[in-house]
């Protein structure tokens, strides 16, 4: 029987993905971006049981251009990961499968995931 | 040798009874984390350029101490959970699967480990 090639569907390189269809993509690479970001919060709870010295250390980068930077992503992709993981949940459990309500919640994903990250950072900037 | 098909021998023994462990563990992780994270993000801002012994005084207090750790616990789980089925699916070596799922689980249990005796010990020991 020779291998002959067979047409796959939806083909990821000719097939334009639904907006859910990436968010669905975003959901799987901000989790794999929190994993490695546990490592920062390893890192913090580390250098708070260590010393003053590496507490500052771990402060003072945190601080930096660097570590706010760090930091905005990881805002950024924890709350995008938990709306948009909350809407896994009532798929899980089978509601919102009908194209109009995917749609709805799309926009309530990112709409939330924006004002969430806004809320945040004013909050940090206002103290 | 048997002839048989993989499905033909399996075929009339019933489930193996934790087909559902991994799907229902991320999920109920999932929910838990859903409280939790957003008290860790309140928490990280309201800490944001507090000095060693603010951060003592507040991961110390009984309410805080217990909900790091839990967090610790279901971070660190669902993580790895999620990281598994990312590597499941697109490392398709079955010994450089096997491998990276062994690091990533050890890792994620080194880092929830070294995460909480560090919480722990600020809580009980001082720092």
């Amino acid at each position: 029987m020779a291998a002959r090639a067979r047409p796959l569907s939806p083909h990821l390189q000719v097939y334009r993905l639904p907006l859910v269809a990436i968010m669905s993509i975003t959901h799987r690479i901000t989790g794999l971006g929190l994993a490695i970001g546990t490592i920062l919060l390893a890192v913090w709870l580390g250098g708070g049981a260590y010393s003053p010295k590496a507490y500052a250390a771990v402060s003072g980068f945190l601080g930096s251009w660097l570590g706010y930077l760090l930091l905005f992503g990881w805002s950024v992709a924890l709350y995008f990961h938990l709306c948009n993981g909350i809407r896994h949940l009532f798929w899980d459990v089978g509601k919102g499968f009908e194209l109009p309500d995917a749609r709805r919640a799309n926009g309530i994903v990112l709409v939330s995931t924006v004002v969430l990250t806004a809320a945040t950072w004013i909050a940090v900037v206002a103290r | 040798m048997a002839l048989r098909s993989p499905l033909g021998r399996v075929r009339g023994l019933g489930s193996a009874k934790e087909g559902v462990n991994h799907f229902w563990h991320q999920r109920l992780t999932a929910v838990a984390l859903v409280p939790l994270s957003i008290w860790f993000v309140v928490s990280v801002v309201s800490l944001a350029g507090a000095d060693f012994a603010t951060y003592h005084a507040w991961i110390a207090l009984p309410g805080n101490t217990t909900l790091m750790i839990l967090l610790i616990a279901m971070v660190f789980y669902h993580g790895a959970l999620g990281v598994q089925v990312v590597l499941e699916d697109y490392v398709h070596n079955e010994a450089t699967k096997l491998v990276s799922l062994i690091v990533m689980k050890f890792a994620a249990l080194l880092l929830a480990v070294f995460s909480a005796v560090a919480v722990l010990r600020v809580a009980f020991a001082g720092g």
